[in-house]
């Protein structure tokens, strides 16, 4: 076991002769900061302290700091200090730590109200960039699809149905569980109050109506928004980390042809396809529930949505689909396109992804119930 | 004996690092060099054999022991592998946070003392990795790996990507650090130059064993085809003999 740093001092008349001995190494970290500190506080009151190294048993760079630290703060108080002893293995490391300039560099951290408000500044700025930022990246879009739709040839049909695939045929598992869930619960809760009317069989007009027109398309998107959503941001953004984007751009491929575009349309494929597989589930998910614990007959359930929906009622979630699908393959692939250098900023571009696609997919649904009302649809 | 699979990457290898000393490791692409030093980390297990380091074998230490025998570790990863949400000082002071009780004056210090020991300038210090040139990285990487004063320093491939400028600097910086702390270095490494200009010794790995080890005479000796490839080579050629200026046209 190494002995922890120490030393003793002997007054010879104006001048203090300081012994070190001991291992003055790193591992000692707080016996050797206090040990540092206690040189400079016995040595004070002399005029001259000599350091004699001759008992250090071991020495490493931050017991040679600490033994330059104080000979330094010595002689800024104008006493004179002298080595002595030193072994020759330890000449090249005191040398060297002794013209090293050490200066912290201050890192600004600090909180006060401004820095919060200037926060808040800058948070109302990027947002203001971020739909610059949106309108040009839409405008570029267009102006590749128009590209891809005159030269079909140069279309990337390969990428486009592997898409299709991870995006939709994969998400239909947990989409169709979702949804039965969700009918299930719906048609639980309606039946519930309904029953106090004794019009248990409205059941399925409330069903067929709220999963239809809004429940089915947005719970979809935001199902998307964060299963495939997230992936479209981190893809493109570990691409981004990689220089794979640039690498592509000097080969002459256009980022936004070979990754954005045929991620985008089949987002719009796959999206309207899951609304539908979702809209199917929720209401079987209703229809069962109204069974078992509303004691309405399959066949009662059936006749009773047949009259409350019509195909506008389905075709209302639908339309919603394609541009739900837009919204989530937009901000995805800014965000992905906006990562930095960092790990960190990729996780921070792909929660900022999904919970501005989440955010954006609700506004836009409220939007279209008010259109739909308006225009009587 | 270290594997995968049923691939069999090391067998029957035998190496020793006398203590003081820089040896170069050396080894074709794909040959294992980087899972030797990651088996010698404990970062791959291997199948069979020993591995002592300090005098004592890893095998038998308990979890406590060997976390204790790393911080006599250090390493330096061949891409750097700072971590890319800290800056260079965080990045400087994570084992030290971890392994230490210092204040954070003479932490920062201590950080600020291993940044200028490696070279890099002192505004270096709060700038995120991703802002850094590639030496710079090396630089930083290796400040990290010194920040415990270590007595074992493990380099992979120090002086791959650098501009042979910087790749000197470099060497120079190792043979400076390594008389000044006193190191033993064990460095993975392709390049010609360091192993010239500052390994004491040099291991070669070929048909997964050891196949030679020792100066550069006794590489340069060695009749096993790898070793006459690879130092008697188009690009080493330039060791052996002097440059002779070219010949005056008699005409």
């Amino acid at each position: 076991m190494p002995q922890p740093p120490q030393f003793s001092s002997e007054t010879l008349g104006t001048s203090i002769r300081l012994n070190l001995a001991g291992s003055w190494t790193v591992d000692a970290s707080a016996a050797l900061e206090h040990s540092g500190l206690a040189l400079v506080a016995a040595a004070k009151a002399a005029q001259a302290a000599i350091f004699d190294l001759g008992g250090i048993e071991r020495l490493d760079t931050a017991g040679a700091w600490l033994i330059d630290r104080s000979r330094r703060d010595l002689q800024t108080q104008g006493i004179a200090t002298q080595i002595e002893h030193l072994r020759p293995e330890f000449t090249i490391l005191l040398n060297e730590v002794e013209k090293r300039e050490v200066s912290v560099p201050a890192s600004s951290h600090g909180f006060s109200i401004i820095d919060l408000l200037a926060d808040v500044g800058h948070g109302v700025v990027q947002f203001g960039r971020d739909m610059i930022a949106g309108v040009a990246f839409f405008g570029e879009l267009v102006s590749s699809l128009t590209n891809t739709v005159l030269h079909p040839r140069r279309f990337r049909g390969t990428a486009l149905f592997f898409h299709v695939e991870t995006f939709a045929f994969r998400s239909v598992p947990i989409i169709a569980l979702i949804n039965f869930l969700v009918g299930a619960i719906v048609a639980q809760q309606g039946i519930q109050q309904l029953k106090r009317f004794g019009a248990v069989t409205f059941a399925a007009d409330l069903i067929g109506v709220l999963i239809l027109r809004e429940l089915g398309v947005l719970l979809t998107s935001i199902m998307i928004a964060g299963r495939s959503g997230s992936s479209i941001t981190a893809e493109i953004g570990s691409m981004k980390m990689r220089e794979e984007i640039d690498a592509l751009q000097v080969m002459g491929l256009r980022a936004m042809d070979v990754l954005v575009v045929p991620r985008l349309l089949a987002l719009i494929i796959s999206l309207p396809m899951l609304t539908f597989i979702a809209d199917i589930s929720g209401m079987f998910g209703g229809m069962l529930t109204g069974w078992i614990y509303g004691g309405i007959n399959p066949i009662a359930f059936a006749s009773r949505l047949r009259e409350a929906i019509d195909v506008d009622t389905f075709l209302v979630g639908l339309i919603k689909a394609p541009f739900m699908a837009l919204i989530i393959g937009l901000i995805a692939a800014i965000e992905g396109l906006g990562v930095e250098g960092s790990a960190e900023s990729l996780g921070r571009q792909v929660t900022s992804s999904v919970v501005k696609s989440i955010f954006m997919v609700i506004v836009v649904d409220g939007l279209f119930a008010m259109f739909f009302a308006s225009i009587h649809f | 004996m270290v594997g995968f699979g049923d691939k069999i990457i090391m067998d029957g290898l035998n190496l020793d690092v006398v203590k003081g000393e820089v040896l170069g490791f050396v080894g074709g692409s794909g040959m294992g060099k980087s899972v030797l030093t990651r088996t010698i980390l404990g970062l791959v297990p291997k199948r069979a054999g020993t591995i002592s380091v300090f005098g004592e074998d890893l095998d038998t230490l308990t979890p406590t022991q060997f976390s204790a025998l790393q911080r006599r570790f250090g390493v330096m990863f061949q891409q750097g592998a700072l971590l890319s949400g800290l800056t260079v000082k965080q990045n400087v002071q994570i084992p030290m946070r971890e392994h230490l009780r210092l204040s954070k004056g003479l932490a920062d210090e201590l950080a600020m003392l291993k940044i200028g020991l490696v070279g890099l300038p002192a505004d270096a210090a709060n700038k995120k990795p991703s802002e850094l040139s590639g030496g710079m990285i090396k630089r930083a990487a290796l400040a990290r790996a010194l920040a415990l004063d270590p007595e074992l320093l493990f380099l992979d491939e120090p002086t791959s990507g650098l501009d042979p400028i910087g790749a000197a600097d470099f060497d120079e910086l190792i043979g400076t650090l390594q008389k000044t702390l006193g190191l033993t270095v064990f460095m993975v490494t392709h390049d010609l130059d360091s192993l010239y200009a500052i390994c004491d010794r040099v291991a070669a790995l070929a048909d997964q064993k050891v196949i030679a080890a020792g100066t550069m005479e006794t590489m340069l000796a060695s009749d096993h085809p790898w070793l006459q490839a690879y130092f008697h080579g188009t690009r080493a050629r330039r060791f052996l003999q002097p440059v002779r200026p070219p010949q005056p046209h008699p005409f």
